[in-house]
């Protein structure tokens, strides 16, 4: 199947990439050249595989259910652009 | 004197260990020569002090008299997706601008903790994203290695980690880690005629190592031979609680269970992966590795993996949509960059973040993998190609009824000029068409620098082992390295 750019606009937004429209031309070919690749694995017959998830026999461990960590705010502020008042600040969202 | 950067890890470690020279005098010798490379453009950081500060603990130690561990004064480069304390981690990308850790990666720790020191962050493609070094967003790194015909063509080190294989190479370090999610830490080895082995997945922690592909992603060593690979495996290894995916094992003695000789083993070599139109060279020095293996003791026998023409295109759905979803996380909130143009709200921030934070490759593949995980093609791509994944997993499952490890080349050409195969994503992509179908499966795989070729270029041999057998891989990789007597290195030129 063929992607066109409304289509790659559209995903831009879900990505949440910001896309001139050049741009969006530009990776309209690049997109479909890729998916007209790997869309040879169609041909493959999977009849009754189950889809891997993971690669090495390994269940996930659970661990008692209690505070581990926590009390490192200035750690996790330390890299904000704009932390403020201990909080990550963000533009406003409610008008 | 010798030249102290002429050494590797085991000659460094026995060296302190025996108090022929200080770990300190190592340390300055290694600044010195990061120092005067800055046209490979393989450090993105220097991190002298810190180099020369695990030495002095290190010499301090000898000095009390106390037991040195296992890596005691061996400085390293440390591939910039390694998050360490206070130095700027960025995965060679503009959108972490700025962001300096504050947690240290257990791999990291480990290595601290096995008495090495950090001579600087390499450079790498960006978020490992490619195979050439091309990628990232602090300029190519220039491979030591030149044609030689005079032309004096800037060669790709390769990638994900050719920060790391070129210093090593260039004697800029005698070790470095390096991560490998589809061929990242063996192809760049094989450009640069260095080793370097990727573990079973779960066997290093990816805790603070920044993700691409979770299901892929695994850190490794990358040193100037298998000795130095194993020390260094060794001391990376490890269960790690803080790493739902690590494999709660112990880490066995690999260096003490180096040998070569191959008696009772087999070799299996994959016919799918003898490819219509295979370069010459890389035919012979294919066929050279399997007389040097039957040397050593071992049975070679013909392997198939009927699914080895699907791992590139599994791969290339899979290892982006785990990227789309890692990739997230980058949203000018928490860490690194922010772009916000003026009025602009919370949603249009996101956009403009990651619009100039990330290159054009990463943009690429979120894509990619943000299109394959919508709804509507969920089924026919991702699925599809975790179904397709299991059956690639499962060959390799099969073929070790018949054999012990598997030989193969590491990478389809030697390294290439920079710029030479940057127009066309998936001519790219096919530089790791050897490497991808070990990473799908999780296994241990390693190159090992095979000869040159004729254009006076470095030829790697990839081992591919069974889950968890490490030390299988290296003990033919050791073999190799013993008959191929691979002594070439990069003339100076920088």
């Amino acid at each position: 199947m063929s992607v066109d750019s409304k289509t790659v606009k559209k995903i831009a937004s879900l990505a949440r990439i910001a896309m001139t429209d050049a741009e969006v031309e530009a990776m309209v070919p690049e997109f479909n050249g890729i998916l007209g690749w790997v869309e040879q694995l169609g041909e493959v017959d999977v009849t009754g595989v189950e889809p891997m998830t993971a690669v090495i026999p390994n269940s996930l461990r659970l661990r008692e259910d209690v505070v581990t960590d926590g009390n490192i705010r200035d750690h996790v502020l330390a890299n904000a652009p704009a932390a403020e008042h201990g909080f990550f600040g963000v533009p406003k969202v409610i008008e | 004197m010798t030249d102290l950067t002429d050494l590797g890890v085991a000659d460094i470690r026995n060296g302190v260990r025996a108090g022929t020279f200080s770990a300190r005098e190592v340390a300055t010798a290694f600044n010195a020569n990061v120092a005067e490379a800055k046209a490979l453009n393989a450090f993105l950081i220097d991190t002298p002090e810190h180099a020369l500060a695990a030495a002095d603990a290190i010499d301090a130690k000898r000095a009390a008299g106390e037991e040195l561990p296992i890596m005691a004064g061996v400085p390293i480069g440390m591939k910039d997706l390694f998050c360490t304390v206070g130095v700027e981690a960025r995965a060679a990308s503009e959108i972490l601008n700025g962001f300096k850790p504050t947690y240290e990666s257990t791999v990291s720790q480990k290595l601290w903790d096995a008495g090495c020191g950090m001579l600087g962050k390499l450079n790498m493609d960006q978020f490992a994203m490619g195979s050439s070094n091309e990628t990232s967003a602090f300029g190519n790194v220039i491979s030591p290695w030149r044609r030689n015909d005079g032309g004096n063509a800037p060669l790709a080190p390769g990638g994900s980690s050719g920060g790391s294989s070129a210093a090593i190479s260039a004697r800029l370090c005698p070790a470095a880690t390096g991560t490998d999610t589809g061929g990242s830490i063996r192809q760049p080895a094989a450009f640069t005629g260095i080793s370097g082995i990727k573990p079973t997945y779960g066997r290093c922690s990816r805790w603070g190592v920044i993700a691409f592909a979770s299901s892929l992603d695994q850190a490794g060593p990358m040193a100037r031979d298998v000795r130095d690979c194993a020390i260094m495996l060794e001391a990376m290894s490890g269960f790690d609680p803080k790493d739902s995916t690590s494999l709660d094992l112990p880490v066995p003695n690999w260096e003490a269970g180096l040998s070569s000789n191959l008696k009772g083993k087999r070799v299996g070599i994959p016919k799918e992966y003898r490819m219509d139109g295979m370069n010459a060279e890389i035919a012979a020095i294919w066929d050279k590795g399997a007389e040097w293996l039957r040397d050593a003791g071992a049975e070679i026998v013909e392997v198939s993996l009927p699914h080895t023409r699907y791992a590139l295109p599994a791969y290339y759905i899979i290892a982006p949509a785990e990227a789309s979803s890692n990739l997230a996380r980058y949203d000018g909130v928490r860490y690194g960059q922010r772009n916000l143009p003026d009025g602009a709200g919370l949603q249009d921030m996101y956009a403009a973040t990651r619009a100039a934070g990330f290159g054009p490759e990463v943009k690429r593949r979120i894509m990619i993998g943000t299109y394959v995980l919508s709804a509507g093609f969920y089924d026919a791509y991702y699925t599809q190609a975790q179904k397709v994944r299991a059956l690639i997993a499962r060959d390799f499952a099969q073929v070790w009824e018949h054999c012990d490890v598997l030989l193969a080349p590491t990478a389809p050409s030697a390294a290439f000029g920079l710029g030479e195969n940057s127009d066309d994503p998936i001519a790219m992509y096919l530089n790791d068409v050897f490497a991808v179908p070990a990473s799908l499966a999780g296994l241990p795989a390693m190159s090992v620098p095979g000869g040159l070729d004729s254009q006076g270029l470095p030829l790697g041999l990839q081992i591919i082992g069974k889950p968890l057998d490490e030390q299988g891989v290296l003990n033919a990789g050791l073999a190799i390295e013993e008959r191929a007597g691979f002594t070439a290195r990069p003339g100076k030129w920088w």
